[in-house]
Parts: structure tokens; sequence; C-alpha cells
């Protein structure tokens, strides 16, 4: 590292605060961070690792409630620290950009995307607004999404979430900056879509020689963009060195965790008997939401005791639109679905106790799925009592027993509130409420996407143990393959509210696939820092991605 | 678009139908009033054969829903009758009233509105200053007194101590816009402090609430300065809430002002209601509630049409 000339960023010992409870207290620890010109680094690490704070505070801001409260960051040889507030804003957006996680939410929603995009530029004067739109719809080329000279006049919700996230990238670029912060850019998107905003992004990136600061929590996507990576964990550097040592070497038994993490797999259970009658079993269903727009088109599989059904697909496929035909809250309008044999009536408000008792939910986000003002006793204790009619000590009992299946100590988590839960723990508590009704079927609904990964591992773990245990029948709906891998024993892959395929595990894993089974199955990114690369020399650019479903 | 024709054609059938629904109520409850008309008209001293040949002229023989239902058909027409205490049509009565009322509610929403939305703005943009704090105190003080008594204080100091403004709004047709404007700015002053508390309150409040959003943050992140995220990228997604406030000010402007025009002598239909009712003169009454319920729902109704024209998402369909 003799380019000290050019150096462009220059991060020391970064300490910054945040305000809870009437105090400030530190939630990053002094930090130190080296840019130059045009190189990648990538900012791994769980949630609450401090990335988005660290990146942000790259361009001298802190959010609200947050302060930056000592170290330097030295940006081209200015101080931002102590730089005054109009000093920072004129960099901002001009010589350091940024692009947000969630590109639908980052969009105002009430102007057209290429007044966005030209914002800065005019503002700064760098440009005039024709110019500037100019250099849009060339930027839009580059990053290849459809239509370059017309996207641009759409507003945000007329455009799909990867392309927003690729007009965002160029939006970012539209005043040449000298750094890019990513925070998270492709982690709101489907696999297939994600191949191709990281392809754009790398080659603008490489064309403009631009610098960047990668965060994600994603090891397998950083590997392909960075060039150096940094772990952090709770506010502290653990370590950083290039990507391939890193990969191929880490020193830190948190690093180390952190590469182990996708190694929990358990094999596929033997093929049911050709008599048996499986525990749920959808047949030629079809549903819309409006009675017209059809969502499900003739959705057919079966789900037997003591095994787990992944239901595999991108947003809007239609994996959780079946879930909630199963459970009856969206009666569909063609077909069936029968437990254990029995045909349900399509509306849960028909169906008996006993019926209702037997399927259960498990949820995505289990910070909004429980009530925020029930104590544990309660949320897993109404189920308990309503479904097995218990009462007092008895009811007392079934929840501890419930907290012990889920491995928190009864006594300790009794009478607390979710809010005095982590993450993981909320999952744990709304699988006990699952539990609680005695079911023999639990949708499980995307239910590690929210989670860190050393967390989700032991959420998977834990269902997998309580299948063995109680002998249930999981529906897993997911977009994640690694999860699929994990814990499946029958996959059914779903494309626009229609089955494309379905099959045991280690079939659906070993080739040759439907085509679109195939592009889902290639397109989840692995450790190995040339893969993507690869897979674009392979497939061609054309053959990622949202380009690739008009070939089908 | 034709999403949005859609929408609105909906809303006018359930406005309709909800002014049919009042439409009922009013009459019911009119019915409901104590006392027989006939003798209030003809006074104690009647004698029963004279009350009765009044209740036969004034058709209060029938039975109610008859009566309803004559008093519907003419209502759809425009005639509501003719006034019992004066004789004269109803809508003769009324609509001159009306336009007057009309007239100090748009004078006060001219003003008020844009004060009102550009206080609110500016509140949200230096939230928590010391200006954000006076625009509060002060908006919440004039909403809190009571309207008769911010007329009597206005009418005290611009009126009778320092004689600025006329302190009585009487109108006559051969006068000027500007002299009328004049004549009635003490009324439609009251008027802008009771309702521009609100309306400010509520801009602030639909602003600051966006200013969390993602968007906003990447605004400041592309060094948009404050003034323009607020302006630019924060107000035109807060116009829904703001619109629909709006509209239930503007329709208090017409619906409430009774105890203005009292306070003023104003001639506006606030009044013709107060004299009615004592003079127990039902068709106009009834005609006089039946316009302020159909104002509300015309109004309302505008808020509803303005959020949706607000909305990218509904403008600009996929």
């Amino acid at each position: 590292m003799t380019r000290e000339k050019d150096v462009l960023l220059k991060v020391r010992d970064l300490r910054i605060e945040a305000f809870a409870d009437d105090k400030w207290f530190e939630i990053v620890h002094g930090v130190d961070m080296t840019l130059h010109r045009g190189e990648v680094l990538g900012l791994i690490g769980e949630s609450g690792a401090g990335k988005s704070t660290i990146g942000l505070a790259a361009m001298g801001f802190a959010r609200d409630g947050c302060r930056i409260s000592g170290g330097s960051v030295e940006f081209d040889g200015i101080e931002l620290t102590t730089s005054p507030r109009a000093d920072l804003r004129a960099l901002r957006g001009a010589r350091i950009a940024y692009v947000a996680q969630s590109a639908a939410a980052s969009f105002n929603p009430s102007h057209k995307l290429i007044d966005q995009h030209t914002e800065a530029p005019v503002h700064y004067r760098i440009k005039k607004r024709l110019e500037s739109q100019e250099d849009a719809m060339e930027l839009y080329a580059k990053l290849r999404l459809p239509n370059p000279e017309e996207i641009g006049f759409r507003y945000p919700h007329q455009v799909s979430g990867g392309q927003l996230q690729r007009a965002m990238t160029a939006m970012a670029m539209s005043c040449r900056p000298d750094l890019i912060i990513f925070d998270e850019p492709t982690t709101a998107l489907d696999v297939t879509t994600q191949i191709e905003v990281l392809a754009s992004i790398r080659d603008i990136v490489d064309q403009f020689n631009t610098a960047a600061i990668y965060i994600t929590h994603d090891l397998a996507v950083v590997a392909q963009m960075a060039d150096t990576i940094k772990v952090l964990l709770r506010g502290d550097e653990v370590e950083e060195s290039d990507t391939r040592t890193m990969l191929d070497s880490p020193k830190e038994d948190y690093t180390k965790s952190l590469w182990a993490v996708r190694s929990f797999e358990r094999a596929q259970k033997p093929l049911p008997a050709k008599d048996e009658v499986p525990v749920v079993s959808v047949k030629d269903v079809d549903a819309a939401y409006d009675g017209v727009n059809k969502i499900l088109y003739d959705v057919s599989f079966d789900i037997y005791a003591g095994r787990t059904v992944a239901v595999v697909g991108e947003s809007g496929s239609g994996k959780s639109t079946t879930a909630r035909v199963i459970t009856g809250l969206l009666p569909q309008m063609k077909g069936e679905v029968a437990f254990k044999g029995e045909v349900l009536p399509p509306r849960y408000q028909d169906r008996t106790k006993d019926q209702l008792r037997q399927a259960q939910m498990i949820y995505q986000m289990a910070d909004t799925a429980l009530n925020p003002k029930s104590r544990i006793c309660d949320l897993i204790g109404r189920p308990a009592a309503f479904y097995g009619d218990l009462k007092g000590t008895e009811l007392k009992k079934r929840v501890d027993e419930l907290l012990d299946l889920i491995e928190l100590e009864p006594k300790k988590y009794y009478f607390r509130y979710p809010s005095e839960l982590s993450g993981g723990q909320k999952q744990r508590i709304g699988i006990a409420r699952a539990l609680a009704a005695d079911p023999t079927f639990i949708v499980c609904d995307e239910v590690t996407s929210a989670l860190d990964q050393l967390v989700a591992e032991g959420i998977l773990r834990l269902l997998d143990n309580l299948q063995k245990e109680l002998d249930l029948a999981y529906m897993f709906i997911t977009h994640d393959l690694a999860t699929v891998r994990s814990i499946a024993d029958h996959v059914v892959v779903m494309k626009q509210g229609r089955v494309v395929e379905q099959g045991p595990k280690d079939e659906m894993f070993t080739p040759p696939h439907d085509p679109y089974t195939d592009l889902l199955l290639s397109s989840v990114p692995e450790m190995d820092p040339d893969w993507l690369t690869t897979l674009l020399e392979e497939r061609g650019v054309d053959n990622v991605g949202e380009a690739a479903h008009k070939h089908m | 678009m034709n999403d949005v024709l859609q929408i609105i054609v909906k809303r006018l059938g359930l406005g309709l139908i909800t002014l049919l629904v009042i439409s009922i109520i009013i009459f019911g409850a009119v019915e409901l009033l104590p006392g027989d008309l006939a003798q209030a008209i003809l006074g104690q001293a009647a004698t029963e054969e004279t009350v009765a040949a009044m209740r036969e002229e004034l058709g209060l023989d029938r039975p109610a829903p008859v009566r309803y239902f004559a008093w519907l058909k003419g209502a759809v027409v425009g005639d509501f009758g003719n006034s019992l205490a004066s004789g004269i049509p109803v809508t003769e009565l009324i609509g001159p009233r009306f336009k007057n009322t009309l007239f100090l509610a748009v004078y006060a929403a001219i003003i008020a509105v844009p004060i009102a939305i550009m206080l609110g703005v500016l509140a949200a943009l230096y939230r928590n200053s010391v200006f954000d704090r006076v625009a509060n105190v002060l908006t919440l003080t004039s909403i809190s007194s009571p309207e008769f008594f911010l007329g009597y204080i206005l009418v005290l100091f611009l009126a009778v101590k320092n004689s600025l403004f006329p302190a009585i709004s009487s109108l006559s047709d051969d006068m000027s816009l500007a002299d009328k404007l004049h004549r009635v700015f003490l009324p439609a002053l009251t008027l802008v402090l009771v309702v521009v508390a609100h309306m400010m309150r509520m801009t602030r409040a639909a602003i600051i609430n966006l200013l969390a959003s993602p968007y906003i943050e990447m605004a400041r992140l592309k060094g948009t300065p404050q003034r323009k995220v607020i302006t630019h990228h924060a107000l035109p997604n807060a116009w829904a809430p703001v619109i629909n406030v709006v509209a239930l000010n503007l329709a208090y402007l017409i619906t409430g002002v009774v105890l203005v025009e009292v306070v003023f002598v104003y001639p506006g239909i606030g009044q013709l209601l107060v004299d009615s009712v004592t003079k127990r003169d039902f068709p106009v009454v009834q005609a006089c509630c039946l316009v302020f319920a159909a104002t509300y729902i015309l109004l309302n109704l505008a808020a509803d049409v303005g959020s949706i024209l607000t909305n990218p998402r509904l403008r600009h369909p996929k």
C-alpha cells in the first residue's frame, strides 16, 4: 500500500453514539477505514453491527438520534466531522452518493424517476436539465434497463424493484461522484433480479473508476463485489483483508463462524408410502383476491406427515396466496383443499374448531406478528386455552412446556413483553404460539428471511427438531434456496401463480431442470469470488435476471 | 384515468344515498319537535275549529310518510314549499342568504387556507424552534376561544377603539365589491382565526410524519437543501390528509357560522336558520338543514377526489 496519494477516504477511530432512554451510548467503537480511488470495500456483519451507520458516517451524515462523537472522517483531504453543514451538503450527491437498500421506498412516489435523477446535477449546476436527462438515458442504457429513452419518465410505482434499484444506481452516478455508498442494494430483491443488479453495479463502478463502500450481510454477494472485505461485529472491527484471503483463510473465530453458517443441511427423508394419506392435499386450486384477476392457476401438491414441502419462487409468484387458501383466509375459486383426506370448507369461518386447530401459521416478521402489549404467557397461553380448553395451573404447565420446546427458559421469559426479546427469540415465540394449538401442519412463511444467518440457522434447527418430535408437516415458503437445501423434503417451484416443477429435494437439485428452476438455482450467489464473472460468461448478460424471463 | 372516474362516480352515488338518509333524519327530527304548528301560528286564543282548519290547510292531517314523500318530491326539483311565517317561497328566502354565506366563507377561505398551509410548512421546516412554538401557541389560543368571544374582541379593538372596520356587517345589493369586502372583514377574520389552527397543525403533522421516510433521507443524501426537501419532497406526499382537513374546515365555514353571523348581524343562512327555528317555520328549517348537509357531503366528496388526484398511483396506473 504505497499509493498514499490515491487515498480517497480515510476514517480513523470513528465513534458514533445513539440516543436512547435519555442518554447517549456508543454504538460504533473506533473503526478505521482506508479507501483508494476506484477501490471497492465490502462492509459485512449481522444486523446491529453498525454497517449502515458507518456507511452514512463516511458521508458525514448521522441519522436522527445518532451523532458522530469522535474520530475523523477525511474525504479527499476534507475533514467531514468538523465541516460546516453547508459544505457537507455540497459534497453529498455531488462527490459522495448513496444507494439505499429499498429503492421502492427511497424514490419519491410523487416524482418521475428522471426528475429525481436530474435534481442533484441541476442543483449543483454541473449540468443543465436537458443534458442531465440525456446523460440519465445513457446511464440507463449502460445499466441495461429496458427502454432507456422512456423508462425515466415513469413514476416509481410503474417500474419493477430490480429496475428501480438500477435506476437508483444511475441516479447516484448522475454527478459522477468519487465515492458511492451501496447500502444493501440487493437485499430486498429476488435472486434472479439480484444478479442483474450486481452485474450492472460492478460494470458501472469499473467504467467510471468510482470507489465504493458495499454494505451487505450476504457473504456470497460481497465476494463478487469487493476488493477488500471488512468484518464488523456490534460496532467493532473484527478483521479486514483482501477478498480472496478473507474467503480462503479467515483468521478470527467470528469470521469463521459466519463462513460456516450454511453448513446445516439434513438429508431428505424417505418418500412416503404409496397409500399414505397426505396431511394436506391441494388440488387444482385457482384463486383471486378480487374474484376476477386470478393469482393462482391449477396449483396442486401434497404434504405428508413429518415432511417439509418447500414452496419457492420470486415475490409475486403466489407462494403466500397458496398458504392463504390452505388456511381458509382466501377461499379458492376452483379446486379443493383436503386435510387427511377430508375436504375442507373453503372459508375459515365454515371450518370446525378442530380443523382450524390443525393448521397454524408462523409469520415472516415476528416483530409485527406479536402483539407488543401482550406478555409472552398471554401470547402463547391464549391459543393454548382456546384450543385446549385449559385453565389455571394446567394452562401454566402447558405454557412452560411450550417454552421448553422452543428452548427458552420458562421462568425467565414467562412475564416478558415482546420488546424485551431479540429477533430470534421473538420468532421462537411465534413458533410456540403455533405449537400451542397442537397442530399437525404449520405454514412457515419466510420465517428466517428477516433474521441474521446465525440466528436463522438456530430457528431452522429448532423447526427440524420439533418436526422429529411432533411429526409435524411443514409448508415452508421461501425465496432462499440455501434454506430449501437445508430443510426440505419436497420442493415446489412456483412462477406467476403456477407450479412450474415439483419433486423430491434430491432430484430438484440435480439437473436437468425446467429452464425456470435452472435459472433460479444458478442465480444463487456462491462464495467463489469468480462466480458472477463465470456465470455471466457462461450464460451471457442477456440470459440472467428479468432479461432471461423473456426467453422462456 | 378510468379508475379515477369510477371511484368518483361511486363516491357521488354514496353521497346521494347519504343525503337521502339525512333528509329522512331531518324530517323525522322536525316531526319530533314538541307543540302543534297550527296552534303555534294561531296563538293561544284560537278555537279548536280554527286550529283544525289550519291543520288541514297546512296538510298536517296527512300521515307523516305521505308528507315526507311530498316534501322530498318538491325538494328534488328545488321546491321547498312556502315559508309558514311569511308565505314567501322558501327558495326565494334562502337563495340570497346562502349567497351571502358563501361569500363570507369564500372570503375567509381565501385568506385562511394559504396562511394555514404556509404556516404549517414553515413550522415543519423550523420545528421545535421559537417560530414553531409561537405559531402553535397562537393558533391554539385562537381555536380554543369561543368564536363569539373572538368576534367581540375584534369588534372592540378594530371597530370600537379604532374604527377601522364596521362592527355590523349588513349588506345590500348596490354595494361595490370593495365595500363589501371592507364591511365583511371582521366576521371573515373571526372565521379565519377559528379555522387556521386546525389546518396548520395538520399540515405540520403530515409533513413531519413523512420526514422519517427513506425517500426524504435520500433527498438529504443527494444534498438537497432543507427548504426544498420540505416543499418538493415532503409536501407533495402530504396533500391527502391536508386536503381532508381543509375540506372539513371549509364545510365548517358554511355550516358553523351561525354564531358569527349573529354577532355581526350578517344576513347569512345561519341567522335565517336561527330565526326560523324560533318562529317554528319548519319548511325553512328543513331546507336550511338539507343545504348544510349537501354542503358537507359535497365538500367531503371534493376532498376524496382531491386526495385521489394527488396520489400518483391512482393518477398514473401501471
